[in-house]
This record gives structure tokens, C-alpha cells and sequence, in this order.
């Protein structure tokens, strides 16, 4: 069934998130949200294929660049950032 | 997980990380309404909470600090009790309200099945929810228009019209970052051509003028993140920015105003052409690309306004 | 047919499904960002591949089969430039890879060396 699919993908979420809450460096959190950006597209499409509804791969669609996105201006923003500074 | 993101958010005193876990809250959002079946809101939740929402809220970030300060501790018994109160009062006020979906609810009797069953006949088009928005609740679509606007406006007044001058002698930030700029070039376009897809469609499935308008602003801010401000103003310049918010409101204005002069109501659009249907979709058209123009020039200006004033990158020494 | 490309499309789902996990589990049992960079950005792709080819193949219509081949070129063309764009940015800023060095330094009374000398630098 697809909601093995979607059993399995939500796990990783769950994962992606805990490494967001935990990663030492800031750069860990960037990369453990691309990670549960490009799940949350993949959710959606298998979402859109088990309620038959077309529409749903366009907000895939939409979700997937706009991931892109997120990540390249929060790398902007964070150019010559200071990994040093952890978390208290 | 939603209320793990929530607590973590109000715990955690890096403002940086909290941006980025807000980014999640918003997907995870958006992943709720989908298990609803509301498209157009998962989609314009996606655009805009996950996307904008994040890139302005590192601009702020950027223009002041990274760490919140350690709070004063008064004593907060009182704010926790008449909070708690007050979501006890809400909750026992909510168990009177039929179940969601309860095809006994008032609203399933009355103005819903009007929605579902006319709207095909009288607006003609298969996407209930673009019909209700522009067309059935068109005033209500023209006050959110006009909000977006003064948010534009309000937000010119305080931090400045032209902005710093001072940009334009800084190189481009991610100057050394070759393998992005190449990938950027390619995907640009393809970016608007989507964002005009999703706003001629909206019509037939979800999408419509705010989805539309965020995401040809979201490509707009991705070449300017890229390749400077002074590059990202060049192709669009402030100016025309602020013609381009008044003229949405204009358009959608406009409309009415045009429908009134044609001998029908404000917003009627059955008198728009010689056919009510034919009316109702040119009425539809304008009014959402109207929508969408509006939504693209303030999105972009308050970018242009945040990143013109950042003083995080080190290229200011 | 249809038996065939049912199974062609598990076979991909449940290969995608099992790379994101491997992936996932690689976030947590990595020492260094970017080795977990290099596990989260890898399997994430072709994880993405995998599962989209699968739902590629259960597609009933021709729009969604193009809609669904954008997504899979999307996020080939973005996930790694943005794994990429996040290692030099990590590297800018000053990150350092952990080294064997570090390694040896750490583990210095399990080390077989001698007493006094010093590591030699590669």
C-alpha cells in the first residue's frame, strides 16, 4: 500500500526534524530543513496519488522550488556567518 | 510534530534557528491542509509561509540581532492564568459548534449547497473556490487587496523610499558561488512561466492571483539574492515597482467601477460582456490578474527595502 | 502489462523509501557536518528519483505524468546545487572537515605511537 510509502517518508521527516532541533552548527539545521522540504514535496505527490486529485502535484510543484528558494537565501543571509556562535 | 515545532520555537533563544523552524512549522502547515483536501490554501500556505515569509524574516534578522535577549523574569503567573482562561473559554465555546463536516451544520443547509450547485451555472467555472473569491465574495477579495497594498505602503513610509545609495559600490555577495548562478540563469524562467501557469489556471485548479503574485515575486527575489541589489533593481526598479502596486488596486478597482458605468452593480460582472458567463470570466480574469500585479510589486519592494539597508554582510568594511 | 508496471513502480517506491531512510539514519550517525551533508544530499535525490519514477509509472494521465517528470527535473537540477551552494558556504565560514588529525589528537592514549612524537602531517 502507499501508505507504507508515506509511513516511511513521514519517519524520515521525524528524523530531519530532530537533527533540526539538535545539529550543533547552524549549517546542520540548513540542511536537516532542505531535507524535510524535498520529503514534504514527496508527501504531497504520494498524498496527490492516493486521493486521485490531480491538483495536488502542482502544489509539489510549487513547494519544490520554493524550497530551493528558502535555502539559498538563507545561505545569502548567512555568508559570512559565524558557525562559532553555538547554541547555549 | 506541529506541537513539538511550536514549544521548541518559543524555547529556543537562537533567532536563527528559529526562523528555520518556522520554515518547518509552515510546511507541516501546509501538509495539514492538504490531508483537508483545501488545495488552493496548501498552496498559497507553501508559497508564502515557507518561502517569503522566511527570506523577509532573515531580512529583519539581518538588520538586527542574532540572539534574543534573556528575559526578565517578573512574575508570570498572571499572563499564564488569563491565558489559560481564556483557551478554557474558547474550547468549552467550540463544543457547541457542530462537528467539521456535519452536513447538519447551518452552513452545509444553506450556503454551501447554493455554492456547489449554482456556481458552475452562474460563473462557470469548475474551481468553486476562485469562483466564491473573486466573484461571489469579490468585495471581500478587494479589502485584501487594498490590505496588501497598505502593507506596501506602510512599509515605504517607515523604512524609506529609495533606500541606501550605498549598495551600489558593495560587489554582489555571492559573487564566488559559479555552480549557483548557472543553475539560477536556467531555472529563472521557468520560475515565471510557472507563476503565470498557476495564474491563468487558477480558473481550473488551484491557484489565482496571490498564489501567482508570490511566486513570480519569489523569482524576482531569487535573482536579486543571487546576483546583487544593484543587478536585481536593474531589471526591476523601484519605481515602476510602486506603479505597478497602485495599478493592481487600479485594476481591480476598475473593474468595478467599469461594470458600474456598463449599467450593472459595483463588481457585477454578468454585464461585462454580451453573455453572463462570458462576463463573469473576463471579470474574473481582471480582477485576479489585478490580484497578482499587486502581490508581485509588494513582495518585491519590501525585499528591496530589507536587503538595501542589511548590515550583516561583511562587504560594508 | 499492468502487472508488470505495478511492479516496476513498487519496486521503485519501496527502493526510494528505503534510501530516504538510510539517509536519515546517516543524519544521525555521522560525526562531521559534512560527511552527513554528503549522506542527506545524496540519498535525497535519489530518493526523490526513485519515488517520483514510481509514481510515474501509476500515473493515469498524460498531464500528471508531466507534471510529475518537472518535479523529478526540478529537484535534480536544485538538491545537489543547493547541497553544493551549502558546503562552500559552510567552508567560507570557516567550518573545518574533521581530519584524521583530529581523530589522532583525540584518541591519543588508545594511539599506538610512541611516546613524544609527533603525529606526521600527510
Amino acid at each position: 500500500m502507499y501508505f507504507a510509502i508515506s509511513a516511511a517518508i513521514l519517519v524520515v521527516m521525524v528524523l530531519a526534524l530532530a537533527r533540526a532541533l539538535l545539529g550543533p552548527t547552524v549549517y546542520d539545521r540548513i540542511l536537516a530543513v532542505n531535507m524535510f522540504g524535498t520529503k514534504t514535496v514527496l508527501l504531497i505527490a504520494v498524498f496527490g496519488l492516493i486521493s486521485g486529485r490531480f491538483d495536488y502535484i502542482d502544489i509539489a510543484l510549487v513547494y519544490a522550488l520554493i524550497n530551493f528558494i528558502s535555502i539559498v537565501a538563507v545561505l545569502r543571509f548567512f555568508e559570512y556567518g559565524d558557525h562559532r556562535e553555538q547554541e547555549s | 510534530m506541529l506541537a513539538v515545532t511550536a514549544l521548541s520555537v518559543v524555547f529556543m533563544r537562537d533567532l536563527f534557528a528559529i526562523v528555520m523552524l518556522f520554515g518547518i512549522y509552515s510546511l507541516l502547515s501546509a501538509g495539514f491542509f492538504v490531508t483537508m483536501e483545501a488545495v488552493d490554501v496548501a498552496l498559497t500556505e507553501a508559497a508564502v509561509g515557507a518561502g517569503v515569509t522566511t527570506v523577509l524574516m532573515l531580512g529583519t534578522l539581518a538588520m538586527t540581532v542574532r540572539k534574543e535577549k534573556a528575559r526578565v523574569k517578573p512574575s508570570s503567573l498572571l499572563p499564564l492564568a488569563v491565558v489559560t482562561i481564556t483557551g478554557l473559554v474558547l474550547i468549552y465555546g467550540t463544543l457547541d459548534m457542530p462537528y467539521m463536516g456535519d452536513p447538519d451544520a447551518p452552513v452545509h443547509q444553506h450556503v454551501a449547497p447554493r455554492y456547489i450547485e449554482q456556481s458552475y451555472e452562474e460563473v462557470g467555472m469548475p474551481n468553486i473556490v476562485t469562483s466564491v473569491l473573486a466573484s461571489y465574495r469579490g468585495f471581500d477579495t478587494l479589502g485584501e487587496v487594498v490590505v496588501i497594498f497598505t502593507a506596501g505602503l506602510g512599509v515605504l513610509t517607515l523604512l524609506g523610499v529609495s533606500g541606501d545609495r550605498r549598495h551600489e559600490k558593495r560587489p554582489a555577495v555571492m559573487e564566488h558561488h559559479l555552480v549557483l548562478k548557472v543553475i539560477t540563469k536556467a531555472l529563472i524562467p521557468l520560475i515565471l512561466l510557472y507563476a503565470l501557469y498557476i495564474q491563468f489556471h487558477g480558473d481550473y485548479g488551484p491557484g489565482g492571483g496571490f498564489q501567482a503574485g508570490v511566486i513570480f515575486g519569489a523569482a524576482i527575489i531569487l535573482y536579486t539574492i543571487i546576483f546583487g541589489l544593484t543587478k536585481g533593481e536593474q531589471v526591476i526598479t523601484p519605481l515602476f515597482l510602486r506603479y505597478m502596486m497602485g495599478a493592481g488596486v487600479l485594476i481591480y478597482g476598475g473593474t468595478g467601477v467599469l461594470s458600474l458605468l456598463l449599467g450593472g452593480n459595483f463588481l457585477d460582472y454578468d454585464v461585462l460582456a454580451h453573455d453572463a458567463l462570458h462576463g463573469q470570466h473576463y471579470g474574473i480574469l481582471a480582477v485576479e490578474f489585478g490580484v497578482g500585479v499587486t502581490v508581485t510589486a509588494v513582495m518585491i519592494s519590501i525585499f528591496f527595502n530589507f536587503t538595501g539597508r542589511s548590515t550583516l554582510s561583511k562587504d560594508e568594511e | 502489462m499492468a502487472g508488470i508496471l505495478d511492479m516496476l513502480s513498487w519496486f521503485f517506491l519501496v527502493g526510494g523509501g528505503f534510501l530516504g531512510i538510510t539517509g536519515a539514519v546517516g543524519l544521525f550517525r555521522f560525526p562531521d557536518f559534512y560527511t552527513r551533508l554528503h549522506a542527506a544530499s545524496v540519498t535525497d535525490t535519489l530518493c526523490a528519483g526513485f519515488i517520483v519514477l514510481g509514481l510515474v509509472l501509476q500515473a493515469t494521465d498524460a498531464m500528471m505524468v508531466f507534471k510529475l517528470v518537472m518535479i523529478l527535473l526540478i529537484l535534480t537540477y536544485t538538491s545537489p546545487t543547493a547541497a553544493h551552494a551549502l558546503a562552500k558556504s559552510a567552508l567560507h565560514g570557516g567550518l573545518k572537515p574533521l581530519t584524521d588529525l583530529d581523530a589522532n589528537n583525540k584518541s591519543g592514549a588508545e594511539s599506538t605511537q610512541p611516546e613524544g612524537e609527533s603525529p606526521s602531517t600527510p
